[in-house]
């Protein structure tokens, strides 16, 4: 029996039961929206995170000085010396796979505007910093290296530190303030860049030439922080191995000792925050799975009905010349087309559902092709699998019973 | 002598019911030639719905051999019976069994649906065709609810017809119908039956017998009578007979 017939039969049959079809496709309807919208928003938030890091950065990598023992006691990492101005030009120089370097150092203090004060923290960098944190300037200029050289008194300053010691508006370029007494004169504002994933404001800054950091505020002559960036995000992994050799060559580690420094890239922070997300994504979808299973079951359940409410017509069918197989190819693909319908009705509501998501609760989304591909094929092997045992179990029927069946 | 359309011998069918076993058939042989008019007459019990089961390819004798237009039976495995079915028996039931829901026209489509030599086309006009045979042409469109009994029952015989069958295989096919309306479906039938149509009749109604052209009669399982009808009457002439309806 040529299919087309077969794919009519069953199509009829559908048609005939209008409300009972669409109840049974509701499980799978609901199933598959459930998938894809829940996929829809663990990718979106895994984005959200890698789009706040890559703001950030993503290439950014940070040398702190690492734990040491002395004496037995292991220290606090801001207790360390270790690092040092000669790290910085020993990795400017001998690391290929960075493009931005810059030494800092920081303290926090008095931000003080004649009677505006603001409590901060001051970054002592050189100029570099700003295109590694990629941050451009609101109004201004940056530092210049004699600035750097002489360890001049210039700042700029993030605008919630704008906001607080110039409350009346006033241009704060080219203004004096004190950071811990020491005058500054203000040189720019950075661009506003709002929290960050970690709800750090990421406004609240002083940016001063590391030198004057160094000698005139918190008197040290150790970096607390050495930051770079690499050449792109991909080459970021290679260069911390970089970075590492050069510490160890110039701290003149031998083999048994462990690193007295960290090197860290974005990449690793990235990963961690992606498998939270993940973790929340495989639940979600799980859930929805579960509910996808159920609608399935709803499937089987109506197909046995089916099988039992038309025994008479299997019979007749039988009689007229139906073979088994044809019996259960026509309930197998009614199942299908039940499934495979809602399936499409499914991805419909789903990506509905996401849209609505994203405009009414401001949830960030983000559909993947793979969720629908995958949602649409469980609801085709839903089809089968749970039409086929009431399908085999019609076609086995014995036509003499199914006719005489009341 | 005209072609055998069935021939049985020494027909024989058992069924195992836990320790005992009941004989249905007990040996019976007779045959039908094409354009025979036959109704196979007895009470319950006397095994006439387990011949026609056979005689219909829906069962398998125990014993004995059945050839269907020259075609033995015995042995044939599940698929090859249903397109026997298919190709060579149109069956009509008591109850009609048309599809609900579904236009007489669809109703008498459904044999060629599962004959994948038969094309849409076609189908749709050997449909029509048999429909007008049954003078059912103006109702097509209507689904067995919109049909009154005989009406259903003539959409049925359609469907018997509809795939050129080698015979026709009534079972008590004016069993749901008043006397007027089972005399309207007799004399279909007998026409049927002149233009060479060969008609198989289960009944166990002896004035249904009077319009075929040879009787069997079955009892216990054994064949006690096969007759010729030397005096068949005319369905329509005896529908004349019947008291007018006062409407």
């Amino acid at each position: 029996m040529r299919l087309l017939n077969l794919l009519k039969i069953a199509f009829k049959a559908i048609i005939l039961n209008k409300t009972r079809t669409l109840l049974t496709m509701l499980g799978i309807i609901i199933g598959v929206a459930s998938v894809i919208a829940m996929l829809a928003i663990g990718e979106g938030s895994k984005e959200s995170i890698r789009s706040t890091i890559s703001a950030m950065g993503s290439n950014m990598i940070t040398i702190r000085p690492g734990s040491d023992v002395r004496g037995g006691v292991r220290q606090e990492r801001s207790a360390m010396e270790t690092l040092t101005l000669n790290d910085y030009y020993a990795i400017k120089d001998q690391a290929n796979l960075l493009t931005y370097i810059t030494p800092l150092v920081n303290g926090s203090g008095q931000v003080i505007n004649g009677s505006n004060n603001w409590p901060s923290t001051i970054y002592g960098v050189n100029q570099e910093y700003l295109k590694i944190k990629i941050t451009e300037l609101q109004s201004g200029s940056m530092f210049t290296d004699a600035e750097v050289q002489t360890a001049a008194k210039v700042a700029l300053i993030g605008q919630t530190v704008v906001d607080n010691v110039f409350p009346d508006g006033q241009d704060p370029v080219g203004q004096m303030i004190r950071f811990s007494n020491i005058p500054f004169k203000v040189i720019g504002v950075l661009e506003e860049k709002g929290e960050n994933t970690f709800g750090q404001d990421q406004d609240d800054v002083v940016i001063a030439p590391y030198t004057t950091v160094q000698k005139r505020i918190l008197a040290i002559d150790h970096l607390n922080t050495i930051m770079a960036s690499a050449i792109s995000e991909g080459e970021a992994p290679e260069a911390v191995t970089q970075v590492s050799e050069i510490l160890r060559k110039q701290h003149k580690l031998t083999a048994s000792e462990e690193d007295d420094f960290h090197v860290r890239s974005m990449e690793e922070l990235i990963s961690t925050f992606s498998s939270t997300s993940e973790m929340l994504t495989i639940l979600l979808v799980a859930v929805a799975g579960i509910s996808l299973l159920i609608g399935g079951i709803g499937i089987m359940n109506i197909m046995y009905v089916s099988v039992k409410e038309r025994t008479k017509e299997i019979g007749l069918r039988m009689a007229v010349g139906g073979k088994g197989s044809d019996i259960l190819m026509q309930f197998l693909i009614e199942a299908i087309l039940i499934s495979i319908t809602g399936g499409i009705l499914g991805v419909i509501l789903g990506l509905t559902s996401t849209v609505f998501i994203e405009k009414f609760l401001n949830w960030p989304t983000s559909i993947a092709l793979y969720s629908i591909i995958i949602s649409f094929a469980v609801c085709a092997i839903t089809g089968i699998f749970f039409g086929w045992y009431p399908a085999k179990k019609a076609a086995a029927l014995d036509p003499i019973t199914a006719l005489r069946y009341e | 002598m005209s072609k055998e359309i069935i021939k049985i011998e020494d027909l024989k069918r058992d069924f195992v019911m836990g320790t005992e076993t009941v004989h249905a058939l007990r040996g019976i042989s007779f045959t039908i030639h094409e354009g025979e008019f036959v109704t196979i007459m007895g009470s319950s019990g006397s095994g006439k719905s387990t011949l026609l089961n056979i005689l219909g390819c829906l069962d398998q004798p125990t014993d004995g051999s059945y050839k269907i237009d020259g075609l033995k039976v015995k042995d044939l495995g599940r698929n090859q019976l249903a397109t026997i079915r298919n190709e060579k028996i149109g069956f009509i039931f008591q109850s009609y069994n048309l599809l609900a829901r579904t236009s007489a026209l669809e109703n008498v489509e459904l044999p060629l649906l599962y004959n994948s030599k038969v094309s849409t086309e076609e189908r749709k006009k050997r449909a029509i065709k048999a429909l007008e045979m049954v003078g059912l042409a103006d109702r097509m469109d209507h689904t067995p609810s919109e049909l009154s009994g005989g009406q259903q029952q003539r959409v049925a015989i359609a469907r018997s017809l509809v795939n050129n069958p080698v015979m026709i295989l009534a079972d008590e096919a004016t069993g749901n119908l008043d006397t007027r309306t089972s005399y309207e479906i007799m004399s279909l039938f007998q026409h049927l039956n002149k233009q060479g149509i060969t008609i198989a009749f289960v009944t166990h109604e002896p004035d249904i017998a009077t319009f075929s052209n040879r009787t069997v009669v079955l009892r216990d399982g054994n064949i006690i009578k096969d007759y010729k009808n030397t005096n068949i009457l005319s369905a329509a002439e005896e529908l004349e007979k019947l008291p007018k309806q006062d409407d």
